[in-house]
Order: structure tokens, then sequence, then C-alpha cells
């Protein structure tokens, strides 16, 4: 499977996404919290 | 922990709650997954949103620990972005477009303000380019709602008949859309005052 994603990517130009969008998930991911409960997951953000 | 960790010590340091292990993970695969998203899409600003929307299936699924480590980080990683594009090209193929009949529609323009001078009219202007690139930045979905919503002013009900989607549902969006437009206002260092 891997090979198979190699060999596509490298026939691509070597295209960058944006700084803006890398910090967003980073902070995204610093902002994301899981609370467990009893019986499910919660998904919580701060601000 | 560095930039030759390998990618297993890494998701793991990141379960344990190590954000730069995330950082690594992100600036290690960026390049392969941005690419291999635009070469089926075809588009840069949709690329964006994909790799964004693959990396916060990550996030959660790590989060959440539902990942099932097995040395194969970057099959699943791209296995992610391929189903996410898979489910773009689902909904824009089964979903109906909402064009405004004035391509441009401005928020502001419906506002009366006979006083406005020179000066004033340039910040609305600013306010309102900055509104719409920020609501660019948004997933789709979320983009969707906030269009219906806000600038095509359509009950929550409509919204959802004409996406599919659940009320609840479309209420989540507008949620996730407001909350990352002010995660993204701040981002920015945008200033949406008169």
């Amino acid at each position: 499977m891997q090979k198979l994603y190699d060999q596509g990517s490298k026939k691509m130009n070597n295209l960058q996404p944006k700084q803006e969008t890398i910090n967003f998930i980073l902070n995204f991911s610093k902002a994301m919290h899981i609370v467990k409960t009893r019986n499910m997951l919660i998904e919580v953000h701060k601000n | 922990m560095n930039t030759t960790t390998s990618d297993a010590v890494l998701v793991k340091n990141y379960i344990y709650g190590n954000e730069r292990a995330l950082e690594i993970l992100v600036l290690r695969h960026k390049s392969r997954v941005y690419n291999f998203i635009y070469s089926k899409v075809l588009d840069r600003d949709l690329s964006e949103d994909i790799f964004q929307d693959t990396f916060i299936k990550v996030i959660r699924t790590l989060r959440k620990g539902t990942y099932n480590e097995e040395g194969k980080f970057l099959p699943w990683l791209m296995r992610i972005a391929h189903n996410l594009i898979i489910d773009h090209f689902r909904k824009s193929n089964r979903m109906p477009k909402f064009e405004s009949r004035d391509k441009e529609f401005d928020i502001f323009s419906m506002l009366k303000d006979s006083g406005r001078n020179a000066e004033k009219q340039l910040i609305v202007d600013q306010i309102s380019a900055d509104v719409r690139k920020l609501v660019e930045e948004l997933p789709e979905d979320q983009k969707e709602v906030v269009y219906m919503r806000l600038f095509k002013d359509m009950s929550f009900k409509e919204i959802a008949e004409n996406t599919n989607v659940s009320i609840n549902t479309a209420l989540g969006r507008m949620r996730y859309a407001i909350i990352n437009l002010r995660r993204l206002v701040v981002a920015h260092n945008i200033v949406l005052t008169e």
C-alpha cells in the first residue's frame, strides 16, 4: 500500500500546504480534549 | 525525540500528550499527503481543506484511543486522505449547488448607512473581505452551512433538508464553524470592528 502511494506522489510537483493550515491543525490538537464518561467519549474544545 | 524518531514512537508520544510529536509527524508527511490530495482534486484550496480534515481525523482517532498501531502510520494516513477525497467527490455529485443570483453577494451591501464616509466604507469593505477569506478557510461542510445561514438567510431546517443531514448536524456544523472562525480571527490577528 505504501509503495502505491509513494509512486503516485513522486509524479507530482513538490507542493506544500500553507503554514496557516499547519498552524490550524496544531492549534486544533492543543485545544481539543477528550473527556471520558461512563459510556461515551466527549470531544471538548478549549478556546 | 527528534526528526529521526520513528512514526510509531511519535504516535505513542502524541497519545501520551506530547504535542511536539504531532508537529514532527505533520511536518514529516505534509508534502506527501498534500501532493497526493492535490493529484486527485487539482485544486489548491480544496487540497488545503482535505489536508486539514485528514489530520483532524488523525488527531481525533489518536486522542480517542481507537488507533490500532501496527507500524503503518503512513498508509493509514494516506487511506484517511483517500477516503476524504472520495467523500468530497460523492458529496459534490450528490449535493445541490447553492449559488447566489448575484454572485458577489455582500452582506454589508444590505446595511443602510447613508452617513458612512469613505474611510468607514473602506474599513467595512476590508472587514467584509476578511470575513469572506475566513469563511473560505473553513472545512467544506462548515462553509456550506455558514453560507446558507448567514449569506442566504436559510433556516436550519432548510439547511438540513438541502444537505441531507439532521438539524442537529447542521447546528453542530454551524457551531464548529463559529469556533473555527473565532480561532482563525485570533490566529490571523484580524480586528473585525469598525
